[in-house]
């Protein structure tokens, strides 16, 4: 019995980090191979320490290898440690230790059988795996089931390093027996190996069956909580067949909701909540879900971290099955002592479950928490409060009355953020509350942030009418127009504009002050934009501009942080995993597979995730993503909506892009590139054309969402074409209607600074990684397509003969490429005329000398992002095919130019 | 599942770590310093973070970071649980406030122990008991063979956090019934939110492999037990419990009996959460006025609510005042009170408080006038208490029984305490 005596442990390790004196290496080699086994052990520890604190002893890798042959269980662990960090880098030499291994493998003590298949499999390199192989099918059938269940897990670094070898050599049917195993903890391992291939292979390995699924079920009262995590984790996965399956699992899992360890309560959660999808029963249904509530609630009486996880979940869970916590919201009220991460969180769950009968707890809490330290939390408290307004028309006066009560505080922040809440307020009841922008006018002076400038401006122009200075608020804020933020400007353009056209006398030496400003002093191409579009509106057509500019808005609603239904299914199967934390799905910010494939082809593809740092999105829901795009002109503020609705009068400076828009433009060959599965059910098909010399995205959309479709912006990641959309904005003549399909035509421009770096000599990727984002809901989704670079050859590419020959000498041979091409006839003359309309150009012909029946054209193109290409094609009669060379001295696009003439001769 | 665990230090270097896969390098480790350390974020963000496609789940000790790393979609519950698993087992290994420098000194220890709780980033063995079997720091000690096969079969096995052959002398239970309230009162003396936290913690010395059944009386097992003796009491209506992986949790849903075999020595039997029906043990009344902008004046009432026979020990009285306090005088009928200024509160100290006793505090609190015109936030009044033999939420052990084989007698202590939560405060 080990004794109990905390604190007892008299280690003295530090003395292996002293000081490094010069000639210190020699020396340690020196002990390395002393004759005294304590020198030597504290040899190695010295080696291990100098490792630990980074230091490169890679030099000792021989000497250290030396001290494996022993019996010293220390010092082996010692050695092998050592092995694990520098293996790698030695492979050659790690090789000598494999017989070390083996010999090990089969020691009688089965914890050193256990280390040294555990070592091994974290032997990373490639050579040592085959002689893994032959110890490890021992060990997966070894009578310890210590050993059984170390072998278990190195079957799955195995299949990191050599998934064929696994395979070819049959352990994953080993691996599968595993679950049968008698003991425990075998089987965790098991199901955990197993788990971890299906999802890399995305094979079924698993294979659930009903024995296999009673056996885990009985495993799951006798493993390890971190067992018990990974069975009911891979349960999870499984689709019972049928309600009754679903309900006999859970009767099995429910026990689990009252275990310690909280992962294995949130895995138990998860379970539960999949399975209930199948079950229709009401009262089961019932009956489950006043089982969840007390687990979930009592998640949040642990360490702050735990909670943190509990709630991003809960978070899902109230929106996927409000009934669960309904009743509950007393106890997502924040704690003073909170950590402000953890308050953040229940502030958001607050607002899903404020309802009617709550409303006035949940507002004095609101209004507690507003009077509080943190910066953030009280902002995001005064903005819950609008929210509750926002979600329930009854409470709205009250929450207004509360807001008001806190602008009385005249604390900065709190009025600025009241500001910005009660617009949206007034957005979502128009003309109810303005008996409050009195209280608003008295506080302009202690606005300094643009968004609450921007909100007060907008509410000024909106009920100029109703306010006597309207002309004086706004003048005062033009003063500094010049300083402003974009924001601050677009609106208050906007509001000037509102305010001339409802009272025109006093204004009129205003506006005009304001249109001169935002069309010739600011360097802004939104500002000046809109000036020129409101200028022209006015001078023209003032009725017009009335129509536009005042037209009525649509009312708003609170959907601040609610996700469409299917990201929601999506991330309710994937509660207790990160994704449920990010609330993204997996494949948006696991990339491990990914970085392997494509490590050093292009550094810029991950650019997206890191822009959309995940982690950085404190709850703010939307957020995030939106920054991805960079909207321009198309701004979701309340100001520019005048605009947006209008369309028409507009529409000359607006549409300039999408002139060809929604005819559908060439046959396209379309490939679907978005499944709706990531993108709130818009099916996208892509393909690109070019038509009059200006190249195009071909679009088609299929709607599955719940809402129409009536405008989108897109964006693309930078790529190796220099691609972009002539205009962000996509607008739909008619919008696309649930369940209905559409199509656009995007035109596409060459610009420089969307150039992503390409490495000579090394292929350039033919992906073109578009954002779409859409604007009635702010979803973004993401797809990648293959470009054909034919759309962009110009007809600037025909060379001069002599020209051609120079440059073609010029070039080394090494730069060819070859392939050949079927074709639909041998006719040469169709050929070339196929290629010309593509902009590839003949420039001569000529018969092979020795080889009568054969004939060879040579022709050019260029790309217009600055790249050329020469192509020599062999025909011979009679063969419906001929041999392409393609040279160029940018090799990098050889291979796309390639493949571009083949689809031309087609 | 994790690729990296490693520990850090609050200036940012790495006292320790062990990689289990190569998708993350070494190099990871620094945009953690930079984003999370370098922001002073520490405490403040969320402890789940992703930077440049890597999640870092961290918690902390004292003044080290615990962090794990990962590049796949894991269950972050599990890595959280296995990093608070970690620190448990390095304190029973080098003590409750383990530092940098013990770390150090022992890093063959730390090796060993990272090798074994995890396995290619999967959590393998973490139950101390099993762990300090064979693992002493750094100096196994050579056992003979059937030895080792009894060995792994206790690593592995069903029971792993207790060892066959224990022996006593004396066979001794010490329970202790430990509950924490939290409350929120109003600024009108509503209840907001109460709430009783408790927790059954266990300290067995019994010999052999005792199967123990425990019971409290809590409502439902008491009405299942209505014709025993105990007909007639109504017991406590316990919201939820949790248990420690000893018991039979599927025992449990079937019959509401709590049946285990006990670790030896010492270890959190359950955990339950009692919000109907609670005792509070203390009754706060305060009255704080602002006067203009340079005077508050403070009445507060504290009184005790549970029997006389009962003494409170270490009540801690905290009433906030503004932060350009300039002078207190205060009066109190019983206990000490001073102003302490790093707290922005007057301390009102009770060592010892009868119950049905009360006490008065009065002051004048005088303040420096300021240009900063934002109001006070008249954060709430705070009260740490803690009553030995009481429960707030009135639950007692009804029995524990043991059985053993060779049939012993067990000697049974049961202590109560009630303590003040996290947050026991009042609105003013």
């Amino acid at each position: 019995m080990p004794s109990k005596s905390k604190g007892s442990a008299g280690g003295s390790d530090s003395r292996f980090f002293t000081t490094q004196k010069k000639g210190e290496m020699h020396e340690l080699r020196q002990e390395l191979h002393s004759s005294d086994r304590s020198v030597k052990v504290d040899a190695v520890k010295k080696v291990i320490a100098n490792m630990t604190v980074g230091k490169d002893v890679s030099m000792l890798f021989t000497d250290v290898l030396n001290c494996i042959q022993t019996d010293n269980i220390e010092l082996k662990k010692l050695v092998y440690l050592y092995l694990i960090n520098y293996a790698k880098s030695q492979p050659e030499k790690t090789l000598l230790a494999v017989n070390t291994f083996v010999k090990d493998a089969n020691d009688p003590n089965p914890l050193i059988r256990a280390l040294a298949v555990r070592t091994m499999g974290c032997i990373r390199v490639e050579r040592i795996t085959e002689y893994l192989c032959e110890p490890l099918s021992r060990s997966l059938r070894d009578e310890d089931p210590y050993v059984r269940k170390t072998a278990a897990v190195c079957v799955a670094k195995l299949y990191d390093i050599a998934p064929e070898l696994v395979e070819d050599r049959g352990f994953l049917e080993i691996l599968h027996d595993l679950i049968s195993d008698a003991n425990p903890s075998v089987v965790a391992n098991g199901v955990a190996a197993l788990s971890e291939i299906a999802e890399t292979s995305g094979k079924d390995v698993m294979k659930i069956s009903t024995s296999v699924l009673q056996k885990l079920l009985a495993a799951l009262n006798e493993c390890t909580e971190w067992g018990q995590v990974f069975i009911l984790d891979s349960l999870s996965k499984y689709t019972p067949a049928d309600a009754k399956e679903a309900e006999g699992i859970i009767e099995r899992v429910t026990p689990r909701l009252q275990h310690a360890n909280s992962a294995v309560v949130m895995s138990a959660v998860k379970v539960v909540l999949n399975y209930m999808n199948m079950i229709t029963a009401e009262d089961t249904i019932r009956t489950l879900t006043r089982k969840l509530a007390p687990p979930l609630v009592t998640l949040l009486n642990s360490e702050p971290e735990t909670q943190y996880v509990a709630l991003r979940n809960i978070n899902l869970i109230v929106q996927k099955r409000p009934a669960i916590l309904e009743n509950e919201i007393k106890v997502f009220f924040a704690k003073y002592n909170d950590p402000i991460y953890v308050k953040m969180e229940k502030l958001e769950i607050i607002i899903k479950l404020v309802s009617e009968r709550n409303v006035e707890q949940v507002l004095l809490e609101l209004k507690e928490y507003a009077t509080e330290v943190d910066v953030d939390f009280v902002r995001k408290s005064v903005s819950a409060i609008g929210r509750c307004a926002i979600k329930l028309e009854r409470a709205a006066e009250r929450c207004i009355s509360v807001l008001l009560e806190l602008i009385q505080s005249k604390v900065n922040y709190v009025v600025q953020e009241a500001v910005v809440v009660i617009k949206d307020i007034f957005r979502r009841y128009p003309n109810k509350y303005e008996s409050v922008i009195a209280t608003l006018c008295e506080n302009l002076e202690t606005l300094d942030e643009p968004e609450a400038k921007a909100s007060m401006i907008w509410i000024i122009g909106e009920y100029a009418e109703r306010i006597d200075n309207a002309d004086e608020l706004l003048d005062s804020f033009l003063e500094s127009f010049e300083e402003e933020d974009p924001s601050v400007q677009l609106s208050l353009l906007t509001a000037t504009v509102k305010c001339f056209l409802k009272a025109p006398e006093q204004t009129q030496e205003m506006v005009q002050r304001v249109l001169d400003m935002a069309t010739e002093e600011s360097d802004n191409p939104d500002l000046r934009d809109r000036g020129f579009v409101y200028w022209r509106l006015l001078s023209t057509d003032p009725e017009a501009a009335k129509a536009v500019v005042l037209s009525e808005r649509p009312v708003i609603e609170d959907d601040t942080s609610k996700l469409e239904p299917e990201l929601l299914d999506t991330l309710i199967r994937q509660i207790a995993t990160l994704s449920s934390i990010y609330h993204k799905p997996p494949e948006l910010f696991v990339t491990r597979a990914n970085i392997r494939a494509s490590a050093d082809t292009d550094e810029d593809e991950y650019a997206y995730e890191d822009e959309n740092d995940v982690g950085a999105e404190g709850g703010g829901g939307g957020g995030g993503p939106v920054d991805l795009l960079d909207m321009g002109g198309v701004d979701l503020n309340g100001g520019s909506n005048g605009v947006a609705n209008g369309g028409g009068a507009g529409g000359d400076l607006f549409g300039l892009g999408g002139g060809e828009g929604g005819g559908g433009g060439a046959s396209v060959q379309k490939v679907q590139v978005c499944d709706g599965s990531s993108s709130g059910g818009v099916v996208v098909s892509v393909g690109f054309a070019c038509t009059n010399n200006s190249p195009s995205m071909e679009m088609d959309f299929v709607n599955n969402s719940a809402s129409p479709i009536a405008s989108l912006a897109v964006q693309f990641n930078k790529n190796a074409f220099s691609l972009s959309p002539a205009n962000q904005a996509i607008n739909f003549a008619t919008p696309i209607m649930p369940g209905s399909t559409g199509s656009f035509s995007l035109g596409l421009t060459i610009n420089p600074a969307m150039a992503a770096p390409v490495q000579p000599g090394v292929p350039a990727p033919a992906t073109v990684q578009v954002a779409i984002k859409r604007l009635d809901n702010g979803s973004v989704f993401y797809f990648a397509s293959n470009f054909e670079l034919e759309c962009i050859f110009t007809q600037s590419g025909a060379l001069e003969r002599s020209a051609f020959i120079a440059t073609w000498k010029a070039i080394p041979d090494t730069n060819e490429l070859y392939s050949t091409v079927q074709l639909s006839g041998s006719n040469i003359d169709t050929a070339i005329q196929k290629l010309a309309s593509k902009n590839v150009f003949f420039i001569a012909r000529r018969p092979v000398p020795n080889a009568p029946d054969q004939e060879v054209v040579y022709v050019s193109c260029a790309g217009s992002n600055g790249t050329s290409f020469l192509a020599e094609l062999t025909f011979k009669a009679g063969v419906n095919a001929c041999k392409l060379c393609v040279k160029s001295e940018n090799t990098s696009y050889s291979g796309l130019a390639k493949d571009a003439i083949e689809r031309c001769l087609k | 599942m994790i690729s990296m665990l490693y520990l850090m230090n609050a200036r940012g270097d790495i006292v320790i770590s062990r990689q289990y896969r190569d998708d993350v390098s070494q190099a990871t480790t620094d945009s953690f310093r930079l984003k999370v350390l370098g922001a002073k974020e520490g405490g403040t963000s969320a402890p789940i973070r992703s930077i440049d496609s890597s999640t870092f789940v961290y918690c902390r000790h004292l003044n080290m970071y615990f962090v794990a790393v990962t590049r796949s979609n894991v269950n972050p519950s599990l890595v959280l649980e296995f990093l608070y698993q970690k620190i448990r087992v390095l304190q029973a290994y080098l003590g409750e406030t383990f530092t940098e420098d013990k770390i150090r000194n022992n890093f063959t220890l730390l090796y060993e122990l990272f090798d074994e709780t995890m396995d290619f980033g999967y959590p393998q063995n973490t139950s101390i008991d099993v762990l300090k079997l064979y693992i002493n720091l750094g100096k196994q000690k050579a056992r003979v063979v059937e030895d080792q096969a009894s060995l792994t079969s206790q690593i592995t096995g069903a029971i792993d956090w207790r060892r066959e052959g224990i022996r006593h002398k004396r066979n001794e239970v010490y329970i202790d019934v430990l509950e924490s309230v939290n409350l929120l009162l109003s600024q009108t003396g509503g209840i907001l939110r109460q709430e009783v936290t408790g927790s059954v913690m266990m300290n067995t010395k019994l010999t052999g492999m005792p199967e123990c059944k425990f019971g409290l009386n809590d409502k439902l097992s008491v009405e299942k037990d209505k014709n025993s003796s105990n007909a007639g009491k109504s017991g406590v209506s316990i919201d939820d419990c949790t248990f420690h992986r000893c018991v039979s949790l599927g025992r449990f849903d079937a019959d509401r009996t709590i049946t285990f075999i006990p670790p030896d020595g010492e270890f959190e039997l359950m955990k339950y959460r009692v919000t109907e029906n609670i005792n509070l043990p203390f009754r706060v009344i305060a009255a704080i006025q602002e006067d203009g902008q340079t005077r508050v004046s403070i009445n507060v009432k504290l009184s005790a609510t549970f029997s006389e026979k009962l003494f409170a020990s270490s009540v801690v009285l905290k009433i906030p005042v503004p932060e350009n306090t300039a002078r207190c005088k205060i009066k109190t009928t019983m206990g000490r009170a001073k102003y302490s200024p790093e707290d922005s509160a007057i301390l009102f100290k009770l060592k010892r408080f009868q119950g049905q006793s009360e006490s008065m505090l009065s002051a004048d609190v005088t303040l420096m006038p300021t240009v900063n015109k934002t109001a006070w936030s008249r954060p709430p009044i705070g009260l740490d208490f803690s009553v030995p033999m009481f429960t707030a939420s009135g639950v007692h052990v009804r029995f524990l029984k043991v059985f053993d084989k060779s049939g012993y007698t067990t000697n049974r202590w049961v202590r109560y305490i009630t303590k003040s939560g996290d947050s026991y405060n009042i609105r003013i």
